[in-house]
């Protein structure tokens, strides 16, 4: 109108009107909550460096949760996955930069998983740390995908949430398009996909897809570096090294479902013990070939009486 | 030492001249403190916030509540950084409006968590500065709390401390709420009373601790009669 001529808009120029079209509810809804449409529309940052959002990469197989320097490269260890090579103490301890403004996600896990004769055994605590704050003391961390799938988080808990639900919908997608239900392998590569995709993003997931298909019992290692292994064993979190030396101690093939399920429920048992990162109450479940059954859910409290009994008792002189 | 003119403010002028590009980072977060508790019961649920909102040591306002009633059952509690606050709510409630014309009825208050935590997370690599409570009674006209991190993790709760004295405050209500370490619990439920004594208590501890918490708080009380509101003064210092 006379509007855009008098303020000196040329014609081509953005003119007031077409600026006041863009500013309806829907764009707005579109632009700010993209990912309701479409789950992969997440908005970028209005900048390359903030300090505040560096400060939130964080490494979750490292227990003091500290900034994450080397996001990059494969380690392995002999007898699975383990942490990551620890970066140097002062990260932990620097004052966060950004006018005293931090942001602390729910964090710290031991969560494991194995296979044996009977299916397969998913153990994980349940607390969730913001730095050295206990947030909750009940978080579920294993995610029931669908009857025969299970997804367990270590890391962001909202990562590992949000992605592992929006698994669960491309999974019934794949029923509804395939007749029939998808494999564990190829369930674990979508949320692989998804990881690398996200790669040097900072999200911070360790997670295991564990089912049963028509391959028969399936366990598969995922992280958020896009990584993605399948195995017999493994356990992921700031507690995971204590839950590996416990399973690989007792853990046979030939187990009785009890045994097993006891195995697991003591990996992570010891490992709350000695993990401050970690506790809360165990949860156990067990994946058959009719799908996932939930075992147990107890509080720590309850089996420090059972497994202290069971404990040599220390002697002097 | 090379020739340099020394100036009033303590540099030289050949520094300034070699000092080379200066970096500036764009800093879009501030905390503007406040404090949300919510307590949940059977058939009512409670939600508190302070009325004080600062910056550093100044205090912006000592009038500004951080509820939201977002429809007859549900009321978010907000605090963090103001800006935040502000879009975040508004994003809310644009999409609660959606909901309502589309669906022809309210948000259920879970409904309402899970869509809080996706609009969260649709900012994952450029959060919200905000720290999220929220209560409601569901459709057995129980009372339900959910609280989130700032990346959209939600937990459901019976009771929650969030924003600048949460941590101080979330103890206090495990020990006079849930009777955590206990030996003898209360054999009978909460009580609405009871609940907004306890409520009122804790935000009078959280200012004598806390220099973001203070100058008053506004109660709501969410029932299946709807919502009513009271107000409590604090420590004005």
């Amino acid at each position: 109108m006379a509007l855009d001529s008098l303020c000196g808009f040329a014609t081509g120029q953005p003119s007031f009107k077409a600026f006041s079209s863009m500013c309806t509810l829907q764009n707005d809804l579109d632009v700010f909550s993209g990912n309701f449409k479409n789950n992969l529309q997440l908005m970028n940052p209005p900048a390359a460096h903030i300090p505040e959002l560096e400060a939130m990469k964080v490494d979750y197989k490292d227990p003091l949760h500290r900034e994450r320097k080397t996001p990059y490269g494969f380690y392995k260890s002999p007898l699975g996955y383990g942490p990551m090579e620890v970066p140097d103490v002062g990260a932990a301890t620097a004052p966060s930069p950004g006018g005293g403004v931090k942001i602390q996600m729910a964090h710290g896990t031991t969560t494991l998983g194995f296979k044996f004769k009977g299916g397969v055994i998913i153990a994980v605590d349940s607390r969730a740390t913001g730095g050295m704050f206990i947030g909750s003391q009940n978080v579920k961390k294993i995610i029931e995908i669908n009857d025969s799938l299970l997804g367990t988080m270590a890391g962001g808990a909202a990562d590992c949430i949000y992605w592992e639900r929006f698994l669960s919908k491309q999974c019934r997608l794949y029923e509804l398009r395939n007749r029939e239900k998808i494999s564990v392998a190829a369930a674990s590569k979508l949320l692989a996909n998804i990881c690398f995709h996200y790669k040097g993003y900072g999200l911070s997931m360790g997670t295991m897809i564990a089912g049963w298909d028509k391959r028969g019992p399936g366990l598969y290692y995922v992280d958020d570096d896009g990584r993605r292994a399948p195995g017999n064993l493994f356990s992921v979190g700031s507690g995971s090294t204590y839950a590996l030396g416990v399973l690989d101690g007792s853990y046979k093939w030939d187990m009785t479902d009890e045994e097993a399920q006891e195995l697991g429920r003591r990996a992570i048992f010891h490992a709350t013990h000695r993990d401050a990162a970690s506790g809360g109450v165990v949860r156990v479940y067990h994946v058959k070939a009719g799908g996932w059954e939930k075992i147990s859910e107890v509080d720590n409290d309850k089996y420090w009486e059972k497994y202290s009994d069971q404990k040599m008792p220390i002697v002097i002189n | 030492m090379s020739m340099s003119l020394m100036r009033p403010g303590g540099f030289s002028y050949s520094e300034l001249a070699n000092a080379g590009p200066v970096e500036h980072q764009f800093s879009p977060y501030t905390d503007n403190g406040g404090s949300i508790v919510a307590v949940a019961g059977k058939g009512f649920a409670l939600i508190a916030s302070d009325t004080r909102l600062s910056t550093g040591y100044s205090i912006y306002t000592r009038d500004q509540p951080k509820l939201y009633p977002l429809n007859s059952n549900t009321v978010l509690g907000c605090s963090g950084c103001w800006c935040d606050v502000l879009s975040e709510t508004r994003l809310i409630e644009a999409r609660m409006k959606l909901y309502k014309h589309e669906h022809q009825k309210e948000m259920s208050p879970a409904a309402v968590a899970q869509m809080l935590a996706t609009i969260l997370y649709s900012r994952r690599f450029f959060p919200y500065y905000v720290s999220n409570v929220l209560a409601g009674i569901d459709a057995e006209g129980q009372g339900v709390v959910y609280s989130y991190d700032p990346v959209g993790h939600c937990d459901q709760n019976l009771f929650h401390a969030g924003g600048s004295s949460g941590a101080l405050l979330q103890p206090l209500l495990d020990n006079q709420i849930a009777h955590l370490n206990m030996q003898i619990k209360p054999t009978e439920p909460l009580s609405l009373e009871k609940a907004k004594g306890i409520i009122k208590d804790v935000f009078i501890s959280a200012a004598e601790r806390d220099i973001y918490t203070g100058d008053g708080i506004l109660l709501k009380i969410i029932t299946k009669d709807g919502i009513t509101e009271e107000s409590m003064k604090l420590r004005h210092d």
